[in-house]
């Protein structure tokens, strides 16, 4: 029978039905349900197959490149951003290969619904030179991770699979697979494969250009891309991904009389895009992302009639939809004026009642009021939104760590004192590094470390260095003197604001860790501790 | 057949359990299914949509299109009116009366439930004080979907099997006060459709 799923929950059944020995992932949304998925599976836990959540992306790609040297299958799971952080390693994995079978999930958030940007994870692909696919739906993004494995062993490469928001977080019915056993642990026959000095790395890199023949001859085999003749050659269509239902919502298959080719499996299949080029006047070009696919085909000098998301027949960015394709394709599915009335409000996202970032916020404010404005570099998580009213506290939120490195280069400047806010996952996931700088030429910087012991942000997962904060800074270089603890809690209000006052005014870095837990995560935990007293 | 709802709400208030309901429903009638959830960073509070879509051929579209929702189902009276769009023009709009307020610059709620009420397919309904006089007072959730089930194209006795699958596990008691949520959730539907 079908079981309905999350695209997200559809990758990682498939994954252990492929005989999974290891997930390496940092949490990240929209990519987060399918480690959690494997965490909470009892057939995983059965198998004995690693889930444990890993520092950041990059030790956590680096994991699953050391599983899969060891010849067992690995899977690596992160939103698009996480591929920033990995992509030292993802660009030389794909140069190494692998041993046993590595699949990297990457998950892109189209239209930014809880992301700093939309990338194209697809391009990372392709710069890395390895197969992507995309699935279009939940079935295929099961089908899709299962056979990955297989393409991954078969050319000792790393598999892509590139989701966005809608498939990952959208359920559907899926049918799987039987179960496959685990690889058993085998070393690379050549024992050189995985050392990139020059020499080597020379060898290697060959090895995959020549390889790039028989990647687009899988493409143009896979039975994920599907040509659709039609009969009026006006026009062709060339769908990818996601942008293949929509298509299909607009016009079904019996429906639509123009050629389509469906393209979910990357190198762009060569002999089927010639095909469709030549047999019609004009192609449009559907993709969820960037015009990755359109700007391969258009080229430089636009000699082709290719239409999509560059010249405005779809808009730029932004995720797209059934009545975006709709207007594309001529066939408009809705006019006519708004009725949702202006006076609705906006409803953004904002901090819990009870948070401890609020108490922290409070604080700052009240403690930054002697100095001028703009000095607080802040990172991401759930106190980003000390960025909205009535906190307007923070000037900053670029990538995971930055907030630290940030205050030292304005320091630097001369933005005396620069204050750094940041949660307790992203200073373990890639702040650590830059207070090592600041520890290193004595950078006059705070870091308020709001440690909510937990990662709340993507949905409370347990935080890398629980208790042990202080002992990292300590272990950085940070004068003990100058790492100031704290409960903040109104009671300490004054105690908190005066400790604030103090460290701002201190010549070298300081640390702040204002920490008290996370009131969702408290009360999910009480509620499970109530079940398990119920039970005993 | 063929429905298309939306289900609107503010991250923490549980729509997914209607959804969820819905699901399993389809599931059990070997229907297709699609039901693209909000996930993240909205879940702190923000405004949150679930779009639903069970069919008894396949679907392809995660999201409704605009103009082609059945109903729409939402826990909060100004969320009901955030997606008016997506509702078709013979679709209705089953919306919970309780504001939840957590933004300063919350309209005027009699201006919300004046717009609510003019509107020509609509059933307003106090889920939560139904839900209280039932003594079920986490069912309101489950009185709502009661209330939108006329306009489901779906039989009540398939949403009743789905709830007894949800809560089987918890005990007779929860069964049936979810049961008598969803009834009283459906004949006030029924009287002031
Ligand atoms: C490179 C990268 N990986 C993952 C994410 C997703 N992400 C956003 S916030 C967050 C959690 C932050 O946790 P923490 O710093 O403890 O702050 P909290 O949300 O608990 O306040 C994560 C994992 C991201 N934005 N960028």
């Amino acid at each position: 029978m079908q079981k309905l799923m999350l695209g997200d929950e559809a990758i990682a059944q498939a994954a252990i039905d492929a005989g999974l020995s290891g997930v390496y992932s940092y949490p990240g949304t929209p990519s987060t349900e399918i480690t959690e998925y494997i965490q909470a599976s009892k057939q995983a836990k059965e198998l004995r197959i690693h889930s444990d959540w890993a520092a950041n992306e990059k030790t956590a790609m680096e994991a699953a490149l050391g599983m899969a040297y060891a010849g067992k299958r690995s899977m690596s799971c992160m939103k698009h951003v996480g591929l920033n952080v990995a992509a030292d390693n993802f660009m030389n994995a794909a140069v190494t290969g692998v041993n046993g079978g590595m699949v990297v999930v990457v998950a892109d958030d189209p239209s930014m619904h809880s992301s700093q940007n939309e990338q194209d994870s697809r391009i990372y692909g392709k710069f890395a030179l390895i197969p992507v696919l995309e699935p279009s739906n939940q079935q295929e993004a099961y089908d899709m991770t299962y056979v990955a494995f297989e393409l991954s062993e078969k050319y000792k490469v790393p598999v892509m699979v590139r989701i966005t928001t809608r498939v990952a977080h959208s359920r559907a019915g899926v049918t799987t697979k039987d179960v496959k056993p685990q690889n058993e642990m085998k070393l690379p026959s050549d024992p050189r494969q995985f050392v990139l000095l020059p020499a080597i790395a020379r060898k290697q890199y060959k090895g995959l250009l020549n390889n790039q023949v028989h990647f687009n001859t899988e493409s143009e085999n896979s039975s994920f891309n599907q040509y659709f003749e039609g009969t009026d050659k006006k026009m062709g269509i060339i769908a990818c991904g996601l942008g293949y239902n929509y298509l299909r919502e607009i016009l079904p298959e019996g429906e639509c009389k123009f050629p389509v080719l469906k393209v979910t499996q990357y190198p762009m299949p060569q002999k089927q895009v010639k095909q469709i080029a030549a047999e019609t006047e004009s192609l449009l070009v559907i993709e969820e992302g960037y015009p990755m696919v359109e700007e391969l085909i258009k080229g430089f000098l636009e000699k082709e009639n290719v239409s999509g998301r560059l010249d405005g027949t779809l808009p730029r960015d932004g995720e797209l939809n059934a009545d975006i394709v709709g207007a594309a394709l001529g066939y408009p599915t809705h006019s006519g004026e708004s009725k949702v009335p202006d006076f609705i409000a906006n409803r953004p996202p904002s901090m819990c009642p009870g948070c401890s970032h609020i108490d922290v916020y409070t604080a700052l404010n009240e403690a930054l009021e002697a100095y001028s404005p703009g000095r607080v570099f802040s990172d991401i998580g759930c106190y980003t939104l000390g960025a909205l009213p009535p906190f307007n506290s923070i000037n900053s939120c670029v990538d995971m760590g930055a907030s630290v490195t940030m205050a030292k280069g304005a320091a630097d400047a001369g933005l005396v004192p620069a204050v750094s806010v940041i949660g307790d996952s992203t200073f373990t996931h890639s702040g650590m590094t830059g207070l090592l700088d600041a520890v290193n030429e004595n950078s006059p910087i705070t870091v308020i470390i709001s440690d909510n012991e937990s990662t709340s942000m993507t949905g409370g997962q347990d935080s890398a260095a629980l208790g042990r904060l202080e002992a990292i800074c300590e272990g950085l270089g940070v004068d003990p003197a100058h790492i100031r603890v704290m409960n903040p809690i109104k009671k300490n209000h004054e105690e908190l604001v005066a400790i604030m006052k103090e460290e701002f005014e201190f010549d070298g870095p300081s640390v702040i860790i204002p920490r008290r837990e996370c009131i969702q995560k408290a009360s999910r935990r009480r509620k499970m501790e109530a079940k398990a007293k119920m039970k005993s | 057949m063929k429905t298309d709802i939306i289900l609107a709400g503010v991250g923490g208030q549980g729509i997914l359990s209607i959804a969820a309901t819905l699901g399993i429903a389809a599931l059990e009638n070997n229907w297709y299914l699609k039901q693209a959830e909000t996930h993240g960073m909205s879940q702190r509070g923000g405004a949150v949509v679930s779009h639903l879509r069970i069919s008894d051929k396949p679907i392809a579209s995660d999201l409704v299109p605009l103009g082609k929702a059945n109903v729409i189902i939402s826990v909060e009276p100004m969320e009901s009116l955030r997606y008016l769009d997506y509702l078709s023009e013979t679709g209705y709009v089953v919306t919970n009366v309780k504001p939840f307020v957590n933004i300063s610059d919350y309209p005027e709620e009699a201006k919300i439930m004046e717009y609510i009420n003019n509107l020509p397919n609509v059933v307003a309904i106090d889920a939560d004080k139904i839900a209280n006089d039932l003594n079920a007072r986490r069912s309101s959730n489950i009185v709502m979907l009661g209330a939108a089930a006329p306009f489901l194209n779906v039989e009540l006795s398939v949403l009743e099997s789905g709830l007894r699958q949800i809560f089987g596990s918890k005990g007779d008691d929860v069964v049936e006060m979810n049961l008598k949520a969803l009834h009283a959730g459906y004949n006030f539907a029924m009287e002031n459709k």
